[in-house]
C-alpha cells in the first residue's frame, strides 16, 4: 500500500491519500452490520471507486443478541485501481459488541484503524463472547492496533435526545453513527445515504430524522474529536468510460433472465423453492411481471424443476434455480430434459455443504454435480460467472445455447457472487448476441428427434401446432422417429448423440482469453469466483518479474476447445478452487497433465495473498 | 400462438379414430386400461377442440403409458411429477387442454406431494386417477391404496399401512371436481369423463380400474351383478341418496352428524339426503363412505368454482403490463442509482 500525504485546505487535520483500502463493520445480527455496510458501498461507488464486497451473515434469522455465532459482519475492498477482491487483511475493522471483536479481530492487520462500541463492551456481552476481562481494559489491542474506543451508543442517544422515540429505539441508529464516523475517516459524500434514508423512512419523519442525525453526528465526531488524527482520500479508480450501478450476482442473474425474455420474445416460467442463497433471485424476478416472467413458488425443488420443463415443452423458457441440496433434488428432472430434449436452464446458487452444510456461506463444490450429478449418461451444458456484474451475461448466454442446442445448461454461480455486489459497466445490449428461437410448424417431413445438422438439436413444437401432435418422453426412443426404442445400437447411438450435442456448443466458446504471457512457468486456472483473488494474485505475481499466466474458464463443460493446447505451454498449472480439486480432477483427466489443485474450503472465497503463497510454493518446488 | 377458442371455429368433426395413434398398445391382455383408453378416445370429439390444443401429461407407471396411444400432444415425465409438469405447462400455456394421466402409487405414493398442491392450486387440468390397488408396472407390490393387511410381494404377510381414500384426499386438498367411476361402467365412464373435462380447475377423477394380472377384481363389489345391485351408490345431482334393488330400495340419511342406511320406504321424502355437488361438507361425508358397511358412491361428488392458479397469475402480468407498459430492460439497467465515469 502507498501513502501518501497529501494536506487539504480547510481541513485543520491531514487527510492521506490511499490506493485501496479495506474495511469490514461487523456487530450483532441485529445491529443493522449489512445495511451499514451497503450504504457505505453506495457512497463509495458514487465517489468513483471500484470495490468489492462480501457480507457475511449466520443462517439463523435472529440469532441469541451477543452471542459469538450470532455476528454479521460486511466487508468491502476500494480503491483508486481495479479491485478484484473484497480484500484479504483488514485496514479498518468497526466492531459493535465484544462478539464481533473476538470474531473479527485477528483479521486485521497490524496498525490497522480498530473502532469498537464501548457502550456494549458490559459484563453480560463480555461473558457472551468469552472474555474474563474487558479487552478495552488492557493496553494489548492499543498497543498493536490504532484503536478508537467510542461510546457510540451513548453519543447516538445524547444527538437524539429531544426526539419522542423510546431509548431503544434511539439506540438502533448508532450503525448510522458508525457510518457517519467511517465516512468522514475514509472522505466518502453522505449524499446517497441521506437520500436512502428520507426515501425509505418517508412516512416516517422521526425515524427519518433520527438515522440523519445519528449519521451527521458520527461524521462530527470523526472530524472533530481529537483522536482521529487524518482521514483518508481514495481517488477515483481509473475505470472504463460509461454509465455504472452497483450490481449483486443475483439480480444479474435475474436481469439476465430479463433481457433473454425481451430478446427471445419468449414468456419466461420461472420454477423455485426458497432456499439460501438463491431465493432473492425468485424475489427479484417476482417484481418484472412486465417481462411475461412468471414464478412459480413450487412446492418442492422437483416441482419447481418439472413445472419449468412442462413450460419448455408448451414454448416458453423453462428456468429453475436452487443451492446445491436443492440441485440434488432436481436431477432426476434435469435427466428428463437432457432425453427429451428439452431447453432448460438451471442456476445453482453453490453454498457450503455437504446436506445443509453452511446455508449462508460460499463454496465451490457442486462442480461434480453439475457434471455428473445424475443417474447414467446425462450430459448437460456448464458455465460459471465470475463476478457479480458477470452473472448477467451468463444467465443470458445460458438461455440462448438452451434454446439453439435443445439442451439443459447449468450456471453455477455461489454464495460469494450472489450477494457480493461490484460497480457494473452497464451492458450495450446491441452487443449481446441474438437469440434465435425457431418453433417448428412445417408438416412435411416433420420428426419429433430429426436433427439439425449443424447443432444437433430437435425441432421445437408449441402444442397447438397442428398436424404436428407427437408425444416425447423419458423412455428411450429412436433417434429421428422418436417412437419408443429399446434396441442395444438405438442406445448406444443416442448415448453419443446427446454427448456430441453438448460437445458442439464449443462452436460457441471464443478463444480462451490469457491474462499473462502465452508460454511460461506457471499456468493458473481458475473458474467461478475465484477470478477476483486469483486475478490479483496473478498480477502481482506477474509485477514481481514472475512468468505467470492466468486463464478462468467460463465455459466447464463442454471445455474450450483451445483449452488442452494453451495447457501444454506452460510448465506447471496450479488450479485454485473452493472444493477438495473437482476442475483440478476434470483438467488432469481430460487433459492428461499435472495439474496441481489449491484448496482451501471454509465457506469463505480464497484469499488473493494465499493464492499468491501458492504460485510461489508450486514455482519453487521440484514437481 | 393459437388459442383454444380461436381455433374452436375451425374445429374439424372428429371421430373417436381421429385421437388414436400410431403405436401398439402395450398393456396386458384383459387390462382396464383398455376400456379407460377407448372411453377417453371416444370422448375427445365431444371436447369441441382442435386437437392440436389438447395434451396428455403423465408420470411412470402402467397408466402413464397413456399419452403414447393419444393422437395429441403428449409427454410421458417422470414418477410422480405430472401435475408439476402441467402446472408449468399451464402457465405457460394457458390456452391448452391439459390432461393428467396417474395411478394410485403415481399420483398418490411418489407424486402425493404434487397432487396436493395441483389441488389446492385449482389449476386448470383434468386428473384421470387409475385406482387398481397395486403397482402393476413393477410387478405387483402393494399401493398406497392397497388394503391393510394386503399379502403381496413386498408383504408377504401383509401390509402394516393403513390406506388413502383418493377422494377424501383430493376434497381435503380443496379439490374443486371431484368424482369417480368404474373401468366396466363404460356410460357411466362417458359421462364422468365429460364432466371432469368440463369443469374449469382441476377435475379430478378416480377410475376404479381392474388389474387382471396383480389384483384381480380388487373391485369386484362394483363389477359383480348381484353386489353391485346392493352397494353401488349413484350419485346424481338433486336427487336423493337412495341405493339396492327396486324392490328393496335404500336411504342414505344422517342421524345428527354420522351417516345411517335405512330402509327407504320407512321415511319420508323430506328427511332423505339430496345429493348437492355444491355441499363440500355433504362431499366429504361421502367420500369416506364404501362397503360392506356402506354402499360405494359413483358419479360427481362435487363441483365448485374457486379462483384458477394460472388465471390469477396471468391476470397480474396483464394489469402489470397494461398500467406501466411491456418490461424494456434499456431502462430498468439504467433505472435508480446509477453514476458516469467519464
Amino acid at each position: 500500500m502507498s501513502e501518501t500525504v497529501a494536506p487539504v485546505t480547510g481541513v485543520q487535520k491531514g487527510r492521506r491519500g490511499l490506493e485501496r483500502a479495506v474495511i469490514r463493520f461487523a456487530g450483532d445480527s441485529g445491529d443493522g452490520m449489512q445495511l451499514t455496510g451497503e450504504q457505505f458501498t453506495t457512497e463509495t461507488a458514487w465517489a468513483g471507486n471500484d470495490l468489492a464486497t462480501l457480507p457475511n451473515f449466520p443462517a439463523e434469522i435472529r440469532a441469541p443478541a451477543g452471542t459469538l455465532f450470532g455476528v454479521s459482519s460486511f466487508q468491502l475492498q476500494f480503491g483508486s485501481q481495479r479491485v478484484y477482491t473484497p480484500g484479504d487483511r483488514l485496514d479498518c475493522l468497526v466492531a459493535m459488541n465484544p462478539a464481533a471483536l473476538k470474531v473479527h479481530l485477528a483479521d486485521l492487520r497490524p496498525g490497522g484503524l480498530l473502532i469498537v462500541n464501548t457502550a456494549a463492551f458490559e459484563k453480560r456481552n463480555l461473558d457472551k463472547a468469552g472474555y474474563a476481562q474487558n479487552p478495552l481494559d488492557d493496553s494489548t489491542l492499543a498497543e498493536r492496533y490504532r484503536l478508537h474506543a467510542v461510546d457510540m451508543s451513548g453519543l447516538t442517544l445524547e444527538a437524539l435526545k429531544d426526539l419522542s422515540l423510546s431509548a431503544n429505539e434511539k439506540e438502533r441508529c448508532k450503525n448510522f453513527f458508525a457510518l457517519g464516523l467511517v465516512s468522514w475517516i475514509y472522505t466518502r459524500p453522505l449524499e446517497s445515504t441521506l437520500d436512502w434514508i428520507n426515501k425509505k423512512f418517508a412516512k416516517n419523519a422521526v425515524v427519518a430524522d433520527a438515522n440523519t442525525r445519528a449519521l451527521k453526528a458520527g461524521h462530527a465526531f470523526g472530524e472533530t474529536a481529537e483522536f482521529f488524527a487524518e482521514s483518508y482520500e481514495i481517488e477515483a479508480a481509473d475505470m472504463p468510460a460509461g454509465l455504472y450501478r452497483a450490481m449483486t450476482g443475483n439480480r444479474a442473474l435475474a436481469w439476465g433472465l430479463l433481457a433473454a425474455a425481451q430478446r427471445s420474445e419468449l414468456p419466461v416460467v420461472y420454477g423455485a423453492y426458497p432456499i439460501t442463497p438463491a431465493s432473492s433471485v425468485l424475489e427479484e424476478l417476482a417484481l418484472h411481471k412486465r417481462f411475461r416472467i412468471r414464478t412459480i413458488q413450487a412446492e418442492d425443488e422437483i416441482a419447481a424443476a418439472t413445472a419449468a420443463i412442462g413450460a419448455a415443452f408448451g414454448g416458453a423458457v423453462g428456468v429453475t434455480c436452487s443451492s446445491g441440496p436443492g440441485i440434488a433434488l432436481k436431477g432426476e428432472a434435469i435427466g428428463l430434459a437432457v432425453t427429451a430434449e428439452l431447453p432448460l436452464v438451471i442456476f445453482d446458487i453453490q453454498r457450503g455443504g455437504p446436506s445443509t452444510g453452511l446455508p449462508t456461506k460460499t463454496e465451490q463444490a457442486d462442480l461434480m454435480q453439475a457434471l455428473y450429478g445424475r443417474n447414467s449418461e446425462s450430459p448437460v451444458v456448464v458455465l460459471a460467472p465470475a463476478t457479480p456484474g458477470d452473472c448477467f451475461y451468463v444467465a443470458y448466454e445460458a438461455v440462448r445455447i438452451a434454446i439453439k442446442y435443445m439442451v439443459p445448461v447449468m450456471v453455477l454461480s455461489d454464495g460469494f457472487l450472489a450477494n457480493g455486489s461490484e460497480p457494473w459497466l452497464i451492458p450495450d445490449l446491441a452487443a449481446l448476441p441474438p437469440i434465435e428461437v425457431k418453433f417448428r410448424t412445417e408438416k412435411e417431413g416433420f420428426f419429433p428427434y430429426l436433427r439439425d445438422p449443424a447443432t444437433l438439436s430437435r425441432p421445437w413444437v408449441k402444442p397447438g401446432t397442428p398436424g404436428l401432435e407427437h408425444r416425447i418422453g423419458g423412455i428411450e426412443k429412436q433417434d429421428v422417429t422418436g417412437n419408443i426404442s429399446y434396441d442395444p445400437e438405438n442406445h448406444d447411438h443416442m448415448v453419443r448423440t446427446r454427448a456430441e450435442k453438448v460437445r458442439r456448443v464449443g462452436q460457441e466458446i471464443p478463444p480462451t482469453s490469457i491474462n499473462g504471457p502465452a508460454t511460461g512457468d506457471l499456468l493458473v486456472v481458475g473458474w467461478g469466483s475465484t477470478y477476483g483473488a486469483i486475478t490479483a494474485a496473478v498480477e502481482r505475481a506477474q509485477a514481481e518479474g514472475k512468468s505467470v499466466a492466468a486463464v478462468h474458464l467460463r465455459h466447464l463443460n463442454p471445455l474450450p476447445p483451445d483449452l488442452g493446447h494453451i495447457l501444454r505451454e506452460y510448465r506447471k498449472i496450479l488450479v485454485p478452487e473452493i472444493n477438495s480439486g473437482q476442475l483440478v480432477r476434470v483438467l488432469r483427466a481430460e487433459y492428461l497433465v499435472d495439474a496441481v489443485g489449491f484448496n482451501r474450503v471454509r465457506g469463505l472465497p480464497l484469499a488473493s495473498d494465499e493464492i499468491g503463497d501458492a504460485i510461489e510454493q508450486l514455482l519453487r518446488s521440484q514437481r | 400462438m393459437s388459442a383454444t377458442g380461436a381455433g374452436a371455429a375451425a374445429t374439424p368433426r372428429y371421430t373417436k379414430k381421429d385421437f388414436e395413434s400410431d403405436q401398439d398398445v402395450r398393456w396386458c391382455p384383459g387390462c382396464g386400461d383398455y376400456a379407460i383408453l377407448s372411453a377417453v378416445q371416444k370422448s375427445m370429439p365431444d371436447l369441441g377442440i382442435p386437437k392440436e390444443n389438447i395434451v396428455f401429461i403423465s408420470g411412470i407407471g402402467c397408466s402413464s403409458r397413456f399419452p403414447y396411444y393419444m393422437n395429441t400432444y403428449g409427454f410421458h415425465t417422470i414418477h410422480g411429477r405430472a401435475p408439476a409438469i402441467a402446472t408449468g405447462l399451464k402457465v405457460a400455456r394457458p390456452d391448452l387442454k391439459v390432461f393428467v394421466v396417474t395411478g394410485d402409487g403415481d399420483g398418490l405414493s411418489i407424486g402425493g406431494n404434487h397432487m396436493l398442491h395441483v389441488l389446492r392450486r385449482n389449476v386448470d387440468v383434468t386428473i384421470l386417477l387409475f385406482n387398481n390397488r397395486i403397482y402393476g408396472l413393477t410387478k405387483g407390490q402393494y399401493s398406497p391404496t392397497s388394503e391393510l393387511g394386503k399379502v403381496t410381494k413386498s408383504t408377504p404377510i401383509g401390509s402394516a399401512d393403513r390406506p388413502v381414500n383418493p377422494l377424501s384426499f383430493a376434497l381435503g386438498c380443496g379439490a374443486t371436481f371431484v368424482g369417480r367411476t368404474v373401468d366396466r361402467n363404460i356410460p357411466h365412464m362417458d359421462e364422468m369423463l365429460r364432466r371432469a373435462a368440463a369443469h374449469r380447475g382441476t377435475g379430478f377423477l378416480e377410475i376404479l380400474q381392474n388389474c387382471n394380472v396383480y389384483n384381480h377384481l380388487a373391485w369386484n363389489v362394483v363389477y359383480d351383478k348381484a353386489s353391485k345391485l346392493q352397494h353401488e351408490l349413484r350419485l346424481e345431482h338433486g336427487k336423493p341418496l337412495l341405493f339396492g334393488p327396486p324392490d328393496d330400495r335404500r336411504a342414505l340419511v344422517m342421524e345428527g352428524v354420522t351417516p345411517r342406511i335405512v330402509r327407504a320406504k320407512d321415511v319420508p321424502e323430506s328427511a332423505l339426503w339430496v345429493h348437492d355437488e355444491k355441499n363440500l361438507n355433504a362431499a366429504r361425508l361421502l367420500a369416506d363412505l364404501f362397503a360392506p358397511d356402506f354402499p360405494v358412491p359413483i358419479g360427481v361428488l362435487a363441483d365448485i368454482e374457486a379462483p384458477i392458479y394460472e388465471d390469477v397469475l396471468l391476470e397480474q402480468e396483464r394489469r402489470a403490463i397494461a398500467e406501466r407498459g411491456a418490461g424494456d430492460i434499456a431502462k430498468l439497467l439504467t433505472s435508480g442509482d446509477t453514476w458516469k465515469i467519464d
